[in-house]
């Protein structure tokens, strides 16, 4: 945990995140580019055809906007229990990716389940609750919006952000709890074959790095734009 | 490589252009926010 607290400095952050960024930045495309060509010389599935190339997009963004929903439930832990002061603005920076990541998620599933299902919604467990974690990141972004004072907006987003946490299982159970179009899972269980496994996690640690090396300049970004203020502050003064 | 999708390359490669439009986009407007961020500090800092 002391590590943590170490590197949670702005300052701190800001030289490591300088040395990381460009690493995850290079990672990212080399993940992105062999996984695209893993993906696109696959054969096709016996049951699905080629729709298969969509699982490589559209698994990977919806795991990682469950996952940026989680790093923004940490941070809010963190700002709510320790006050930590990096906390707030990790979770704020994280929120907008983990939105775009959600879209994503839910047009790629949507163009997946018209020739797979034959519609392209449907009022399911899994959809439904992947549709509320839109809400809830529209509310947190939102909340943060609404609110001047910084410090209450950030109490008030950090508390729609723990509650919504309930949201994650429920999107992640939900094929087992309740009767669902949505296939279960099929990564642990070892239901996929090799030659699909592969160029999926390959496209799941592509996406993550993504979202890990955006999340950072964002990050830097917020960082920067409260020094900006403060300065102006003070010449206000 | 096998480009050929068949009846269904109308549901892949909206997928595949959609997703990278919004991937693109959404490192476009990072990017972005960081050098505009960048920018107006220095500026303060100057003053």
């Amino acid at each position: 945990m002391i590590w943590l607290f170490r590197y949670a400095n702005p300052h701190n952050f800001m030289r490591l995140s300088n040395v990381l960024l460009p690493i995850t930045a290079v990672a990212t495309a080399l993940c992105l580019g062999v996984g695209l060509y893993l993906g696109f010389t696959a054969p096709p599935d016996y049951q699905q055809g080629r729709t298969v190339l969509i699982m490589f997009i559209h698994v990977p963004a919806v795991t990682v906007a469950e996952l940026a929903y989680g790093a923004i439930v940490v941070c809010s832990l963190l700002s709510i229990v320790w006050r930590h002061p990096l906390s707030d603005i990790a979770g704020r920076a994280a929120a907008p990716l983990g939105a775009m990541f959600t879209v994503l998620g839910m047009i790629t599933g949507a163009l997946w389940g018209r020739p797979m299902w034959g519609t392209f919604w449907a009022w399911d467990p899994r959809l439904t609750s992947f549709l509320l974690l839109l809400f809830l990141y529209i509310g947190y972004m939102a909340l943060w919006n609404a609110i001047e004072d910084e410090v209450r907006a950030a109490r008030a987003a950090a508390m729609l952000a723990l509650v919504g946490a309930v949201n994650i299982p429920i999107i992640k159970f939900s094929v087992e709890w309740w009767s669902s179009l949505h296939q279960g899972e099929s990564i642990v269980s070892g239901k996929l074959a090799p030659v699909f496994l592969a160029p999926l996690l390959i496209m799941m640690l592509g996406y993550a790095l993504l979202f890990a090396s955006l999340w950072m300049l964002r990050i830097r970004t917020v960082i920067l734009e409260r020094r900006a203020r403060t300065l102006m502050q003070r010449s206000a003064a | 490589m096998n480009f050929d999708l068949g009846p269904y390359g109308m549901y892949i490669w909206p997928s595949y252009a959609i997703s990278a439009a919004g991937l693109i986009g959404i490192t476009l407007w990072t990017v972005i926010g960081w050098y505009k961020a960048k920018a107006a500090l220095a500026k303060l800092e100057q003053k």
